[in-house]
Protein backbone atom coordinates (compact mmCIF):
# COMPACT_ATOMS: atom_id res chain seq x y z
CA UNK A 1 0.00 0.00 0.00
CA UNK A 2 1.07 3.48 -0.54
CA UNK A 3 1.80 5.83 1.97
CA UNK A 4 -1.15 8.44 2.49
CA UNK A 5 -0.95 11.51 1.59
CA UNK A 6 -2.93 13.02 4.26
CA UNK A 7 -1.99 11.25 8.21
CA UNK A 8 -3.99 11.82 11.77
CA UNK A 9 -2.33 10.20 14.26
CA UNK A 10 -4.42 10.12 17.35
CA UNK A 11 -5.19 14.14 17.21
CA UNK A 12 -6.81 15.48 20.19
CA UNK A 13 -7.76 18.77 20.48
CA UNK A 14 -9.06 20.39 23.41
CA UNK A 15 -10.87 24.03 24.36
CA UNK A 16 -10.53 26.08 27.50
CA UNK A 17 -12.46 28.25 28.70
CA UNK A 18 -11.89 29.74 32.08
CA UNK A 19 -11.21 26.43 34.31
CA UNK A 20 -13.38 23.88 31.98
CA UNK A 21 -12.41 21.67 29.70
CA UNK A 22 -14.21 20.95 26.28
CA UNK A 23 -12.58 17.75 24.53
CA UNK A 24 -13.81 17.90 20.74
CA UNK A 25 -11.18 15.89 18.94
CA UNK A 26 -10.82 12.63 20.81
CA UNK A 27 -7.57 11.08 19.20
CA UNK A 28 -8.33 11.12 15.56
CA UNK A 29 -6.49 8.26 13.70
CA UNK A 30 -7.12 8.80 9.62
CA UNK A 31 -5.44 8.25 6.26
CA UNK A 32 -6.30 9.80 2.82
CA UNK A 33 -5.21 9.29 -0.44
CA UNK A 34 -3.55 11.33 -2.79
CA UNK A 35 -6.24 12.30 -5.33
CA UNK A 36 -8.98 10.98 -3.08
CA UNK A 37 -12.48 12.94 -2.59
CA UNK A 38 -12.44 12.26 1.39
CA UNK A 39 -15.81 13.08 3.14
CA UNK A 40 -15.90 13.52 6.50
CA UNK A 41 -19.39 13.55 7.91
CA UNK A 42 -21.36 14.00 11.34
CA UNK A 43 -23.35 16.16 13.22
CA UNK A 44 -23.58 19.62 14.26
CA UNK A 45 -21.19 20.18 16.60
CA UNK A 46 -19.25 16.66 15.99
CA UNK A 47 -16.20 18.87 15.21
CA UNK A 48 -15.51 18.60 11.78
CA UNK A 49 -14.60 22.27 11.46
CA UNK A 50 -12.25 22.13 14.11
CA UNK A 51 -11.21 19.25 12.55
CA UNK A 52 -10.44 20.78 9.42
CA UNK A 53 -8.98 23.90 11.19
CA UNK A 54 -5.87 21.97 12.55
CA UNK A 55 -4.80 20.51 8.81
CA UNK A 56 -4.64 24.48 8.14
CA UNK A 57 -3.66 25.07 11.12
CA UNK A 58 -6.52 27.96 12.20
CA UNK A 59 -6.31 25.85 15.45
CA UNK A 60 -3.02 24.02 17.29
CA UNK A 61 -3.65 20.81 17.83
CA UNK A 62 -3.30 19.64 21.37
CA UNK A 63 -2.01 16.06 21.14
CA UNK A 64 -1.08 13.29 18.10
CA UNK A 65 0.21 14.61 14.66
CA UNK A 66 -0.97 15.61 11.36
CA UNK A 67 1.56 15.26 8.30
CA UNK A 68 0.24 16.68 5.09
CA UNK A 69 2.58 15.60 2.04
CA UNK A 70 5.88 16.12 3.41
CA UNK A 71 4.95 18.76 6.33
CA UNK A 72 4.45 17.54 9.59
CA UNK A 73 2.96 20.62 10.39
CA UNK A 74 3.35 20.70 14.05
CA UNK A 75 6.60 20.89 13.74
CA UNK A 76 6.92 24.07 11.25
CA UNK A 77 9.24 27.19 11.53
CA UNK A 78 7.03 30.36 11.26
CA UNK A 79 8.31 31.11 7.28
CA UNK A 80 7.53 26.94 6.36
CA UNK A 81 4.07 27.07 8.08
CA UNK A 82 3.32 29.77 6.04
CA UNK A 83 4.38 28.04 3.13
CA UNK A 84 2.37 25.67 4.14
CA UNK A 85 -0.46 27.53 4.23
CA UNK A 86 -0.17 28.83 1.00
CA UNK A 87 -0.77 25.32 -0.16
CA UNK A 88 -4.31 24.66 1.56
CA UNK A 89 -6.60 26.10 0.22
CA UNK A 90 -10.21 26.07 1.47
CA UNK A 91 -13.61 27.05 0.59
CA UNK A 92 -16.33 27.86 3.28
CA UNK A 93 -20.15 28.19 4.01
CA UNK A 94 -20.13 31.71 3.65
CA UNK A 95 -17.93 31.81 1.17
CA UNK A 96 -15.77 34.77 3.00
CA UNK A 97 -15.09 36.91 -0.12
CA UNK A 98 -13.69 40.44 0.83
CA UNK A 99 -16.75 42.77 -0.24
CA UNK A 100 -13.72 45.45 -0.99
CA UNK A 101 -12.46 43.52 -3.73
CA UNK A 102 -13.67 42.87 -7.07
CA UNK A 103 -14.02 38.76 -8.36
CA UNK A 104 -11.11 39.21 -9.85
CA UNK A 105 -9.03 41.01 -7.18
CA UNK A 106 -10.32 38.31 -4.64
CA UNK A 107 -9.19 35.77 -7.03
CA UNK A 108 -5.79 37.28 -6.71
CA UNK A 109 -5.48 37.70 -3.36
CA UNK A 110 -3.41 35.12 -2.58
CA UNK A 111 -0.81 35.90 -5.27
CA UNK A 112 -0.79 39.54 -4.07
CA UNK A 113 0.51 38.53 -0.50
CA UNK A 114 3.10 36.13 -1.79
CA UNK A 115 4.65 39.05 -4.25
CA UNK A 116 4.24 37.68 -7.44
CA UNK A 117 4.16 39.93 -10.58
CA UNK A 118 1.22 41.75 -12.21
CA UNK A 119 1.57 40.14 -15.32
CA UNK A 120 1.92 36.72 -13.53
CA UNK A 121 -0.94 37.58 -11.41
CA UNK A 122 -3.35 38.68 -14.51
CA UNK A 123 -2.65 35.16 -16.92
CA UNK A 124 -3.20 32.90 -13.22
CA UNK A 125 -6.05 34.50 -12.18
CA UNK A 126 -7.67 34.33 -15.72
CA UNK A 127 -6.93 30.92 -16.15
CA UNK A 128 -8.70 29.82 -13.10
CA UNK A 129 -11.70 32.54 -13.51
CA UNK A 130 -12.32 30.40 -16.83
CA UNK A 131 -11.96 27.08 -14.64
CA UNK A 132 -14.91 28.07 -12.72
CA UNK A 133 -16.39 29.37 -15.70
CA UNK A 134 -16.89 32.76 -14.57
CA UNK A 135 -14.76 35.32 -16.68
CA UNK A 136 -17.34 37.28 -17.70
CA UNK A 137 -18.33 38.36 -14.11
CA UNK A 138 -14.58 39.31 -13.25
CA UNK A 139 -14.91 43.09 -12.36
CA UNK A 140 -18.62 42.44 -9.96
CA UNK A 141 -18.40 42.42 -6.82
CA UNK A 142 -19.66 39.71 -4.46
CA UNK A 143 -22.54 42.08 -3.75
CA UNK A 144 -23.72 40.98 -7.51
CA UNK A 145 -23.23 37.29 -7.32
CA UNK A 146 -25.43 35.00 -6.00
CA UNK A 147 -24.35 32.34 -3.71
CA UNK A 148 -23.88 29.74 -6.31
CA UNK A 149 -21.15 32.20 -8.39
CA UNK A 150 -19.67 33.20 -5.10
CA UNK A 151 -18.52 30.21 -4.44
CA UNK A 152 -16.91 29.66 -7.89
CA UNK A 153 -14.94 32.15 -7.59
CA UNK A 154 -14.45 30.98 -3.86
CA UNK A 155 -13.12 27.75 -5.43
CA UNK A 156 -10.74 30.11 -7.54
CA UNK A 157 -9.46 31.78 -4.86
CA UNK A 158 -8.74 28.49 -2.98
CA UNK A 159 -7.15 26.91 -6.06
CA UNK A 160 -4.89 30.13 -7.74
CA UNK A 161 -1.90 29.86 -5.45
CA UNK A 162 -1.77 25.61 -7.00
CA UNK A 163 -2.47 24.04 -3.90
CA UNK A 164 -1.84 20.72 -2.91
CA UNK A 165 -5.13 19.80 -0.90
CA UNK A 166 -8.42 21.91 -1.03
CA UNK A 167 -10.72 21.74 1.84
CA UNK A 168 -13.97 22.15 1.83
CA UNK A 169 -16.24 23.33 5.11
CA UNK A 170 -20.18 22.55 4.07
CA UNK A 171 -19.03 24.34 0.78
CA UNK A 172 -22.77 23.91 -0.27
CA UNK A 173 -24.49 24.21 2.97
CA UNK A 174 -25.53 27.61 1.73
CA UNK A 175 -27.02 26.85 -1.77
CA UNK A 176 -30.39 25.60 -3.49
CA UNK A 177 -30.30 22.07 -4.86
CA UNK A 178 -29.26 23.05 -8.34
CA UNK A 179 -26.25 25.39 -7.21
CA UNK A 180 -25.00 22.68 -4.68
CA UNK A 181 -24.64 20.37 -7.67
CA UNK A 182 -22.99 22.71 -9.49
CA UNK A 183 -20.55 23.58 -7.13
CA UNK A 184 -19.93 19.47 -6.67
CA UNK A 185 -19.38 18.77 -10.21
CA UNK A 186 -16.53 21.52 -10.48
CA UNK A 187 -14.99 19.93 -7.79
CA UNK A 188 -15.11 16.70 -8.74
CA UNK A 189 -13.88 17.93 -12.18
CA UNK A 190 -11.52 19.53 -10.65
CA UNK A 191 -10.42 16.74 -8.79
CA UNK A 192 -9.95 14.79 -12.10
CA UNK A 193 -8.31 17.22 -14.22
CA UNK A 194 -5.43 18.25 -11.64
CA UNK A 195 -5.33 15.44 -9.36
CA UNK A 196 -6.19 17.23 -6.65
CA UNK A 197 -6.76 15.64 -3.38
CA UNK A 198 -9.88 17.10 -1.98
CA UNK A 199 -11.17 16.73 1.89
CA UNK A 200 -15.32 17.78 2.01
CA UNK A 201 -16.85 18.08 5.14
CA UNK A 202 -20.48 17.89 5.44
CA UNK A 203 -23.49 17.24 7.24
CA UNK A 204 -25.60 16.13 4.46
CA UNK A 205 -25.38 12.22 3.40
CA UNK A 206 -25.87 13.41 -0.52
CA UNK A 207 -22.92 15.42 -0.86
CA UNK A 208 -20.87 12.55 0.18
CA UNK A 209 -22.81 9.94 -1.29
CA UNK A 210 -22.61 11.93 -4.69
CA UNK A 211 -18.71 13.54 -4.96
CA UNK A 212 -17.30 11.22 -2.33
CA UNK A 213 -14.93 8.03 -2.58
CA UNK A 214 -14.21 7.30 0.65
CA UNK A 215 -15.57 8.75 3.85
CA UNK A 216 -15.29 9.02 7.59
CA UNK A 217 -17.92 9.54 9.88
CA UNK A 218 -16.91 11.46 13.11
CA UNK A 219 -19.24 10.98 16.31
CA UNK A 220 -18.42 13.71 19.34
CA UNK A 221 -14.79 14.03 18.29
CA UNK A 222 -14.17 10.28 17.08
CA UNK A 223 -14.52 8.58 13.84
CA UNK A 224 -16.56 5.77 14.52
CA UNK A 225 -16.47 4.18 10.97
CA UNK A 226 -14.34 5.39 7.78
CA UNK A 227 -13.83 3.11 4.10
CA UNK A 228 -15.63 3.49 0.60
CA UNK A 229 -18.50 5.51 0.66
CA UNK A 230 -20.60 2.07 -1.19
CA UNK A 231 -19.79 -0.10 1.90
CA UNK A 232 -20.26 2.39 4.38
CA UNK A 233 -23.78 2.94 3.42
CA UNK A 234 -24.69 -0.43 1.75
CA UNK A 235 -23.64 -1.78 5.71
CA UNK A 236 -23.79 1.09 8.07
CA UNK A 237 -22.41 -0.18 11.42
CA UNK A 238 -22.06 2.70 13.24
CA UNK A 239 -25.54 4.34 15.41
CA UNK A 240 -24.40 7.75 13.53
CA UNK A 241 -24.23 6.45 10.25
CA UNK A 242 -27.86 4.84 10.86
CA UNK A 243 -29.14 7.68 11.68
CA UNK A 244 -28.10 9.21 8.64
CA UNK A 245 -29.39 7.31 6.76
CA UNK A 246 -32.74 6.68 8.39
CA UNK A 247 -32.88 10.35 8.61
CA UNK A 248 -32.61 10.99 4.38
CA UNK A 249 -34.87 8.11 3.74
CA UNK A 250 -37.56 8.94 6.06
CA UNK A 251 -37.57 12.93 5.58
CA UNK A 252 -39.66 12.59 2.04
CA UNK A 253 -41.93 9.42 3.51
CA UNK A 254 -42.86 10.97 6.65
CA UNK A 255 -43.50 14.42 4.84
CA UNK A 256 -46.02 12.96 2.21
CA UNK A 257 -47.75 10.52 4.99
CA UNK A 258 -48.26 13.79 7.31
CA UNK A 259 -50.07 15.50 4.74
CA UNK A 260 -51.69 12.42 3.66
CA UNK A 261 -53.02 11.92 7.37
CA UNK A 262 -54.33 15.90 7.20
CA UNK A 263 -52.39 16.66 10.11
CA UNK B 1 -35.98 89.41 13.22
CA UNK B 2 -33.94 92.03 12.92
CA UNK B 3 -31.12 90.66 14.27
CA UNK B 4 -31.25 88.19 12.36
CA UNK B 5 -30.93 90.29 9.52
CA UNK B 6 -28.22 92.43 11.32
CA UNK B 7 -26.50 88.80 11.94
CA UNK B 8 -25.59 88.52 7.94
CA UNK B 9 -24.21 92.32 7.97
CA UNK B 10 -20.85 93.02 6.88
CA UNK B 11 -19.26 94.46 9.90
CA UNK B 12 -20.62 91.57 11.67
CA UNK B 13 -18.74 88.97 9.01
CA UNK B 14 -15.82 91.33 9.35
CA UNK B 15 -15.67 90.13 12.81
CA UNK B 16 -16.62 86.66 12.44
CA UNK B 17 -14.79 85.74 9.31
CA UNK B 18 -11.19 85.60 10.56
CA UNK B 19 -12.42 83.44 13.19
CA UNK B 20 -13.88 81.06 10.73
CA UNK B 21 -10.37 80.54 9.54
CA UNK B 22 -8.38 80.17 12.95
CA UNK B 23 -11.47 77.66 13.41
CA UNK B 24 -10.52 75.45 10.21
CA UNK B 25 -7.29 76.05 11.09
CA UNK B 26 -7.44 74.34 14.16
CA UNK B 27 -9.95 71.64 13.21
CA UNK B 28 -7.74 70.53 10.24
CA UNK B 29 -4.45 70.88 11.77
CA UNK B 30 -5.98 68.80 14.89
CA UNK B 31 -7.72 66.41 12.60
CA UNK B 32 -4.90 65.41 11.12
CA UNK B 33 -3.15 64.42 14.08
CA UNK B 34 -5.78 62.85 15.51
CA UNK B 35 -6.55 60.38 12.05
CA UNK B 36 -2.88 59.69 12.73
CA UNK B 37 -2.71 59.09 16.23
CA UNK B 38 -6.40 57.81 16.65
CA UNK B 39 -5.76 55.00 13.76
CA UNK B 40 -2.88 53.73 15.39
CA UNK B 41 -4.51 53.70 18.42
CA UNK B 42 -7.72 52.22 17.00
CA UNK B 43 -5.77 49.08 15.33
CA UNK B 44 -3.39 48.95 18.50
CA UNK B 45 -6.90 48.56 20.45
CA UNK B 46 -8.16 45.58 17.83
CA UNK B 47 -4.83 43.76 17.41
CA UNK B 48 -3.93 43.04 20.96
CA UNK B 49 -7.79 42.32 21.65
CA UNK B 50 -8.42 38.54 22.94
CA UNK B 51 -9.28 37.79 19.54
CA UNK B 52 -6.99 39.71 17.82
CA UNK B 53 -4.48 39.22 15.37
CA UNK B 54 -1.93 39.19 18.18
CA UNK B 55 -3.64 38.94 21.89
CA UNK B 56 -1.96 40.58 24.57
CA UNK B 57 -4.35 40.84 27.70
CA UNK B 58 -1.64 43.09 30.01
CA UNK B 59 -1.35 45.34 26.90
CA UNK B 60 -4.74 46.05 25.66
CA UNK B 61 -6.37 46.38 29.34
CA UNK B 62 -3.91 49.12 30.28
CA UNK B 63 -4.01 50.87 27.28
CA UNK B 64 -7.81 50.89 27.23
CA UNK B 65 -7.46 51.72 30.54
CA UNK B 66 -6.01 54.98 29.25
CA UNK B 67 -7.84 55.04 26.75
CA UNK B 68 -11.36 55.60 28.70
CA UNK B 69 -10.00 57.06 31.28
CA UNK B 70 -8.97 60.42 28.92
CA UNK B 71 -12.18 59.76 26.94
CA UNK B 72 -14.38 59.93 30.15
CA UNK B 73 -12.58 63.63 31.45
CA UNK B 74 -14.23 66.60 30.12
CA UNK B 75 -13.04 68.03 27.76
CA UNK B 76 -12.39 71.24 29.37
CA UNK B 77 -10.15 69.34 31.69
CA UNK B 78 -8.17 67.82 28.88
CA UNK B 79 -7.85 71.36 27.54
CA UNK B 80 -6.41 72.29 30.71
CA UNK B 81 -4.33 69.61 31.65
CA UNK B 82 -2.28 69.56 28.31
CA UNK B 83 -1.70 73.25 28.54
CA UNK B 84 1.87 72.39 30.26
CA UNK B 85 2.64 70.18 27.07
CA UNK B 86 1.52 72.73 24.48
CA UNK B 87 4.10 74.78 26.18
CA UNK B 88 6.44 72.34 26.62
CA UNK B 89 6.32 71.61 22.60
CA UNK B 90 4.99 75.46 20.87
CA UNK B 91 6.36 77.57 23.82
CA UNK B 92 2.61 79.13 23.98
CA UNK B 93 -0.29 78.41 25.83
CA UNK B 94 -2.49 80.57 24.37
CA UNK B 95 -4.17 80.95 20.37
CA UNK B 96 -4.81 78.55 17.89
CA UNK B 97 -1.80 76.69 17.66
CA UNK B 98 -1.37 75.95 21.45
CA UNK B 99 -4.79 74.40 21.67
CA UNK B 100 -4.07 71.93 18.75
CA UNK B 101 -2.68 69.61 20.97
CA UNK B 102 -5.18 69.69 23.98
CA UNK B 103 -7.93 69.11 20.71
CA UNK B 104 -5.82 65.97 19.20
CA UNK B 105 -5.60 64.36 22.82
CA UNK B 106 -9.15 65.03 23.16
CA UNK B 107 -10.63 63.23 20.26
CA UNK B 108 -7.92 60.51 19.99
CA UNK B 109 -9.12 57.99 22.11
CA UNK B 110 -13.02 58.70 20.93
CA UNK B 111 -11.63 58.16 17.56
CA UNK B 112 -9.43 55.28 18.80
CA UNK B 113 -12.87 53.60 20.41
CA UNK B 114 -14.98 54.29 16.56
CA UNK B 115 -12.19 52.76 14.79
CA UNK B 116 -11.95 50.08 17.48
CA UNK B 117 -16.00 49.11 16.31
CA UNK B 118 -15.69 49.64 13.17
CA UNK B 119 -12.92 47.43 12.22
CA UNK B 120 -14.30 44.54 14.76
CA UNK B 121 -17.46 44.94 12.39
CA UNK B 122 -15.35 43.13 9.60
CA UNK B 123 -16.36 39.65 9.79
CA UNK B 124 -14.23 36.79 11.51
CA UNK B 125 -14.56 34.44 8.89
CA UNK B 126 -13.06 36.76 6.02
CA UNK B 127 -9.82 37.23 8.34
CA UNK B 128 -9.52 33.03 9.27
CA UNK B 129 -10.38 32.75 5.30
CA UNK B 130 -7.03 34.90 4.69
CA UNK B 131 -5.31 33.69 8.04
CA UNK B 132 -5.44 30.60 6.01
CA UNK B 133 -3.88 31.66 2.99
CA UNK B 134 -1.01 32.46 4.85
CA UNK B 135 -1.31 36.13 5.11
CA UNK B 136 0.67 38.18 7.06
CA UNK B 137 -0.80 40.07 10.07
CA UNK B 138 0.59 43.79 7.74
CA UNK B 139 -1.62 42.52 5.36
CA UNK B 140 -4.18 41.43 6.87
CA UNK B 141 -4.52 44.87 8.62
CA UNK B 142 -3.93 47.12 5.41
CA UNK B 143 -5.63 44.99 3.08
CA UNK B 144 -8.58 42.88 5.05
CA UNK B 145 -9.72 45.19 7.80
CA UNK B 146 -9.25 48.37 6.64
CA UNK B 147 -10.87 48.29 3.06
CA UNK B 148 -13.40 46.03 4.10
CA UNK B 149 -14.87 48.38 7.41
CA UNK B 150 -14.01 51.65 4.91
CA UNK B 151 -17.54 52.98 4.87
CA UNK B 152 -18.22 52.42 8.20
CA UNK B 153 -14.23 54.27 8.92
CA UNK B 154 -15.27 57.25 7.35
CA UNK B 155 -18.28 57.46 9.31
CA UNK B 156 -16.62 57.33 12.80
CA UNK B 157 -14.15 59.75 11.02
CA UNK B 158 -16.55 62.52 10.28
CA UNK B 159 -18.21 62.25 13.73
CA UNK B 160 -14.75 62.39 15.10
CA UNK B 161 -14.05 65.59 13.14
CA UNK B 162 -17.58 67.09 14.28
CA UNK B 163 -16.48 66.84 17.47
CA UNK B 164 -13.12 68.32 17.26
CA UNK B 165 -14.96 70.96 15.88
CA UNK B 166 -17.36 71.23 18.93
CA UNK B 167 -14.27 71.08 21.17
CA UNK B 168 -12.79 74.27 19.45
CA UNK B 169 -15.93 76.06 20.90
CA UNK B 170 -14.78 74.98 24.16
CA UNK B 171 -11.21 75.81 23.36
CA UNK B 172 -11.97 79.53 22.25
CA UNK B 173 -13.20 80.18 25.41
CA UNK B 174 -9.56 79.21 26.75
CA UNK B 175 -7.68 81.99 24.51
CA UNK B 176 -7.72 79.31 21.27
CA UNK B 177 -9.42 81.70 19.55
CA UNK B 178 -11.84 80.70 16.56
CA UNK B 179 -15.44 80.95 16.43
CA UNK B 180 -16.47 79.77 19.69
CA UNK B 181 -14.61 82.09 21.01
CA UNK B 182 -16.24 84.65 19.14
CA UNK B 183 -19.36 83.53 19.97
CA UNK B 184 -18.71 83.46 23.60
CA UNK B 185 -16.75 87.09 24.10
CA UNK B 186 -19.42 89.40 21.93
CA UNK B 187 -22.34 86.94 22.14
CA UNK B 188 -22.45 86.33 25.44
CA UNK B 189 -20.10 88.27 26.97
CA UNK B 190 -21.51 91.94 25.25
CA UNK B 191 -24.78 90.47 24.47
CA UNK B 192 -24.12 90.98 20.69
CA UNK B 193 -26.85 88.44 19.27
CA UNK B 194 -25.82 89.29 15.66
CA UNK B 195 -22.05 87.78 16.24
CA UNK B 196 -23.79 85.02 18.35
CA UNK B 197 -26.41 83.74 15.57
CA UNK B 198 -23.45 84.36 12.65
CA UNK B 199 -20.55 82.33 14.51
CA UNK B 200 -23.30 79.59 15.42
CA UNK B 201 -25.65 79.35 11.90
CA UNK B 202 -21.62 79.28 10.60
CA UNK B 203 -20.53 76.21 13.07
CA UNK B 204 -23.90 74.83 11.80
CA UNK B 205 -22.84 74.93 8.47
CA UNK B 206 -19.37 73.51 8.59
CA UNK B 207 -20.87 70.63 10.98
CA UNK B 208 -23.61 69.60 8.62
CA UNK B 209 -20.99 70.46 5.65
CA UNK B 210 -18.33 67.56 7.52
CA UNK B 211 -21.67 65.33 8.38
CA UNK B 212 -23.31 65.05 4.80
CA UNK B 213 -19.81 64.83 2.86
CA UNK B 214 -18.88 61.81 5.08
CA UNK B 215 -22.60 59.71 5.03
CA UNK B 216 -22.38 60.39 1.24
CA UNK B 217 -18.44 59.26 0.67
CA UNK B 218 -19.63 56.21 2.77
CA UNK B 219 -22.64 55.49 0.88
CA UNK B 220 -20.83 55.42 -2.49
CA UNK B 221 -18.61 53.25 -1.53
CA UNK B 222 -21.11 50.89 -0.49
CA UNK B 223 -22.98 51.33 -3.55
CA UNK B 224 -19.82 50.58 -5.53
CA UNK B 225 -19.57 47.16 -3.50
CA UNK B 226 -23.26 46.52 -4.19
CA UNK B 227 -23.76 46.40 0.23
CA UNK B 228 -27.09 48.70 -0.58
N1 LIG C 1 -12.94 28.36 19.74
C1 LIG C 1 -13.70 27.48 20.44
N2 LIG C 1 -13.74 27.55 21.79
C2 LIG C 1 -14.48 26.66 22.50
N3 LIG C 1 -15.21 25.68 21.95
C3 LIG C 1 -15.20 25.56 20.61
C4 LIG C 1 -14.46 26.46 19.79
N4 LIG C 1 -14.65 26.11 18.50
C5 LIG C 1 -15.48 25.05 18.53
N5 LIG C 1 -15.81 24.72 19.79
C6 LIG C 1 -16.69 23.61 20.19
O1 LIG C 1 -16.26 22.45 19.55
C7 LIG C 1 -17.34 21.63 19.19
C8 LIG C 1 -17.23 21.26 17.73
O2 LIG C 1 -17.34 22.41 16.93
P1 LIG C 1 -17.19 22.39 15.35
O3 LIG C 1 -17.40 23.77 14.86
O4 LIG C 1 -15.93 21.72 14.99
O5 LIG C 1 -18.43 21.47 14.97
P2 LIG C 1 -18.95 21.08 13.52
O6 LIG C 1 -18.92 19.60 13.45
O7 LIG C 1 -18.20 21.82 12.49
O8 LIG C 1 -20.44 21.57 13.60
P3 LIG C 1 -21.34 22.29 12.45
O9 LIG C 1 -21.86 21.20 11.58
O10 LIG C 1 -22.44 22.93 13.24
O11 LIG C 1 -20.49 23.26 11.74
C9 LIG C 1 -18.59 22.42 19.52
O12 LIG C 1 -19.15 21.88 20.68
C10 LIG C 1 -18.12 23.82 19.75
O13 LIG C 1 -18.88 24.45 20.74
MG1 LIG D 1 -18.71 23.44 11.13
Amino acid sequence: MSVPFIEFKNVIKTFRQQDKEFPVLKGIDLSIEEGDIFGIIGFSGAGKSTLIRCVNRLEKIDGGSIRVGNYDIENLSPPELNLYKQKIGIIFQQFNLLDSRTVFKNVSFPLEIVNKSKKEIKERVLELLELVDIVDKKDFYPGQLSGGQKQRVGIARALVNNPFVLLSDEATSALDPVSSLAVLDLLKNINKKLGLTIVLITHELDVVKYACNNVAILEEGKIVEKGKVRDIFLNPKSKTANLFININENFLRNDWADKGEGI
Amino acid sequence: METFILAFSKPVWEIVAPSILDTLYMTATATLITAVFGLICGLLLVVTDKDGLRPCRAFNAFFGGITNAVLSLPSMIVIILTLPISKLIIGITYGPKACIIALSVTCIPMFARLIETSLLEVSKGKIEAVKAMGAKDMDIILKVMVPEALPSLIRNFSVTIIALISVTAIAGSFGAGGLGDIAVRYGYQRFRSDILIAAVSTLLVLVEFIQITGAVWSKRILKKRHLI
